[in-house]
């Protein structure tokens, strides 16, 4: 399953509820303002970490690049494109859109 | 809103308001930053007393190093910095909301004043509009 989350953690709590609902082996892709949730120092940072040690989370490039959050990007968080989206939708069987 | 419209009439020295806009969204995912930000540039018209806020998710609209190219949208973070051009100079961001996303001063694209929330409690307190996006 690829969960996919568009709103900021800090205003909404669909990552939270993403992270609750993930399994071992899910990917969570974050784009638009959910990407600020995978950027050192916001307080959803430690949220993310912890979902890292079963999840592979990704953020979208240019939604980080249009936030001028490019270099914050907390470790372990693979950027993606948007044919890395794309990869990421065909890899897995399902996805879950958290709108 | 009438009384200001004919004050604004009457005699050319209409009676200068206190209006504060309250930002709190982040740009791009909604269009409340860029709608917000044209109100304000509109109201410099009106010669009011203008501030302009900045909490929760909106200190992410005074982001340094924005590139806009690949999600294809205006870079409206520039247009703070021409606010000043518009005699509008009273920015304010709540130092809580900077903290919360690790930011400091030195990532924000204009000088603004650091408010503890108690500070900007009063700030806005004193107000005669306060309009929130």
């Amino acid at each position: 399953m690829l969960h996919i989350v568009n709103k900021s953690a800090t205003e909404r709590n669909s990552l939270e509820s993403a992270l609750r609902m993930v399994t071992k082996g899910s990917a969570v892709l974050l784009i638009e303002d959910a990407v600020y949730a995978a950027t050192q120092g916001s307080v959803a940072a430690a949220k993310i970490q912890s979902a890292m040690a079963d999840v592979q989370i990704y953020a979208l490039g240019p939604d980080l690049d249009a936030r001028g959050m490019s270099s914050r990007v907390l470790d372990g968080v693979k950027v993606v494109d948007y044919s890395g989206f794309v990869d990421l939708v065909t890899e897995h069987n399902s996805c879950q859109s958290w709108l | 809103m009438s009384d200001m419209m004919d004050d604004m009439e009457e005699g050319g020295e209409g009676v200068v308001k206190k209006f504060m806009f309250v930002n709190r969204k982040a740009p791009h995912g909604t269009i409340y930053a860029l709608e917000g930000l044209e109100v304000v540039l509109i109201s410099a018209a009106f010669d009011q007393d203008v501030s302009m806020v900045f909490v929760d998710d909106g200190v992410y609209e005074l982001i340094k190093g924005v590139n806009t190219k690949g999600i294809e949208v205006k870079d409206f973070s520039k247009t703070y910095r021409a606010l000043e051009g518009y005699d509008i100079e009273k920015l304010y961001v709540e130092k809580a909301s900077m903290d919360a996303r690790g930011l400091t001063q030195d990532d924000l694209i204009v000088d603004v004043t650091v408010l503890d929330s108690a500070e900007m409690a009063n700030l806005m307190a004193e107000q005669d509009v306060v309009i929130s996006y």
